[in-house]
């Protein structure tokens, strides 16, 4: 090996500097050549122009909801009665896990519209229909783990660590929402 | 063993498992002779060139559908949708040809340099079948788009098979799993494509391991035989094939960039259609010498198996040479029967891409009888009757020399 003799001759500060720019063009060419590559496997256009969709409300009577189905997740809206309302917004802050107001999470009282997805490891919770089990505080309760909701989509007990979230959505006329 | 590592935590690691000092072996310590020029940036480039290919590709398999209904819409929801789509796919595609471009002149610099001589037939056979891998993988890939020339080139050049004696047609309804090139032809096709890059990076590997044998080949092609003749690998060659890397990037961007259809065919944006074939099928340009020689030859069999002879020669290659000296340096005549040959064969890969009719057939006719001519008869006369210039005994005389 010859390694040396010659290599060591030159000046040490020419090299050090020669071998920093050239690493420091590589680096940033590379990053710049990376991010086409990483950012392909976000959303694509098609994928995206499917995350707002409008719904219509007229046909969900009060005291019933509906599930649809957006960004491949199901979306609870519920027609809230008098009573739920009154129910949610009767509880105080200071008994809830994850405290937020019910005037917070709706945009008209009696519309709630939430994403239902368990905040603790992604089930279902039941509740949507007359029949099912809707948990010990009339809103939603999910059969994985036992998490309750009440009637705003609150965690009241049980093991999810937030409430159900609330998606962007608008309303564009008195009975359709757009999502997203 | 003596230490080769400073750090403590690389040392104990390589000490049980030294990739790490072959690594520094191989990339860094390597001596390698210190002539070398721009020619012998090919073998790199083209090594990179086959890790894009494989990055830029996965990517597209994570959008790409192998169905005969949804494999174009697949590809322009590429085009339209996924982010940089346009990019990856253009990239995939312009490296393609790219990637001919630069083994197809790492060939030329091998033939010219007659790096393919002992003790390097090793070396070069695991290089054509590199070449050869390469061919099927750029076949099987043009298919998938599902354009009309993916379809009509998959059906034309399955039925190459079908010259074969007793067995052809047997052959080709198992290579297309059905009566013509359909569904089940794509999942396979995209299959074989997914795994060939794969076997490609192993040979690679092996090509690698045998060049280390004896070194690289260089100008004079003489034996290094003084310390002094090589110099090592890093830093030298590193920057040397960084800067030719860089000049690769400005050439394959021009092409990503500006001129993206440019080296394709139209016709591949029309849908597959079964029951219409295009007016006009050529191949790619990197295929078109030895579509060329296919079509010259008016008998079936015979034309097919002129194509795969004008590159399984290459094989015999080491011996149809018989000439001691390796570098052209030094052998005038063969020198000038090795322009001879280059031109011949863009010839022919000009011819390929015309209707074969009339004068192109001629042409084609005479291509091909002469790049044979080359082979089997040139060649191994030459090494008879060429009268070489002396060789110098080191690589330092051949410099002073010069001066």
């Amino acid at each position: 090996m010859i390694n040396k003799n010659k290599i060591s001759n030159l000046k040490k500060e020419r090299r050090s500097f020669l071998k920093l720019t050239t690493f420091s063009v590589a680096a940033i060419g590379s990053s710049f050549a990376v991010w086409p590559f990483i950012d392909s496997m976000n959303p694509s256009a098609d994928v995206l122009a499917q995350g707002i969709k409008e719904f219509d409300l007229s046909n969900i009577e009060e005291g019933s909801s509906k599930t649809v189905k957006w960004r491949g997740k199901p979306v609870f809206i519920k027609h809230r009665t008098k009573n739920e309302i009154e129910e949610a917004r009767n509880v105080k802050l200071s008994e809830l896990k994850d405290p937020q107001k019910d005037e917070d999470r709706v945009l008209k009282p009696e519309w709630l519209i939430v994403v239902g997805v368990c905040s603790h490891l992604g089930c279902i919770p039941s509740g949507q229909k007359v029949s099912d089990a809707k948990g010990d505080f009339n809103g939603w309760f999910c059969p994985c783990h036992g998490s309750h909701y009440d009637s705003s989509g609150r965690v009241r007990k049980g093991p999810a660590p937030r409430n159900l979230e609330v998606p962007k959505y608008k309303f564009i006329d008195t009975n359709k929402i757009k999502l997203g | 063993m003596a230490k080769k590592f400073k750090n403590k935590t690389l040392a104990w690691l390589d000490y049980r498992l030294p990739i790490f000092s072959v690594l520094k072996e191989a990339l860094v310590d390597h001596p390698t002779p210190r002539n070398l020029n721009y020619w012998w940036n090919f073998g790199s480039l083209a090594g990179i060139t086959l890790i894009i290919m494989i990055v830029s590709g996965l990517m597209l398999s994570m959008h790409y559908v192998a169905h005969v209904d949804l494999a174009f819409d697949s590809v322009e929801h590429i085009m339209r949708d996924v982010n940089y789509g346009w990019l990856i796919r253009y990239i995939h595609s312009v490296g393609a040809s790219m990637f001919f471009l630069i083994v197809y002149i790492h060939i030329s610099r091998g033939l010219y340099y007659g790096s393919y001589k002992s003790p390097r037939e090793v070396l070069w056979w695991l290089g054509i079948i590199i070449f050869l891998l390469m061919i099927a993988s750029a076949f099987l890939g043009y298919t998938l788009p599902w354009g009309q020339m993916s379809f009509w080139g998959a059906t034309v050049i399955t039925n190459l098979f079908s010259a074969i004696p007793l067995v052809g047609d047997s052959i080709v309804t198992w290579l297309w799993g059905g009566f013509s090139v359909d569904n089940p032809t794509l999942n396979r096709f995209y299959s074989l494509h997914f795994l060939i890059p794969f076997v490609i990076v192993g040979i690679v590997f092996l090509h690698i391991v045998a060049l280390h044998k004896f070194g690289s080949n260089n100008p004079t092609g003489i034996d290094i035989t003084l310390k002094e003749e090589s110099i090592p690998f890093h830093p030298y060659y590193t920057i040397k094939d960084l800067f030719g890397l860089g000049v690769f990037f400005i050439i394959f961007g021009i092409f990503v960039f500006f001129l993206p259809n440019s080296l394709g065919h139209p016709d591949n944006y029309i849908p597959a259609d079964p029951l219409v074939t295009p007016e006009h099928i050529v191949p790619e340009w990197y295929f078109l010498p030895f579509y060329a020689i296919l079509r010259a030859i008016p008998f079936k069999l015979l034309g097919v198996l002129a194509m795969l002879g004008s590159i399984l020669i290459l094989f015999a290659l080491p011996w149809l040479d018989t000439c001691k000296v390796r570098s052209c340096r030094f052998r005038p005549i063969y020198k000038q029967f090795y322009w001879i040959f280059i031109v011949n064969f863009f010839i022919l890969g000009w011819v390929g891409s015309k209707v074969p009719e009339g004068h192109y057939l001629i042409i084609s006719r005479i291509c091909t009888g002469y790049y044979f001519i080359h082979f089997l008869i040139i060649l191994p006369l030459l090494g008879f009757f060429e009268k070489t210039l002396p060789v110098p005994a080191n690589i330092f005389k051949e410099h002073n020399k010069k001066k």
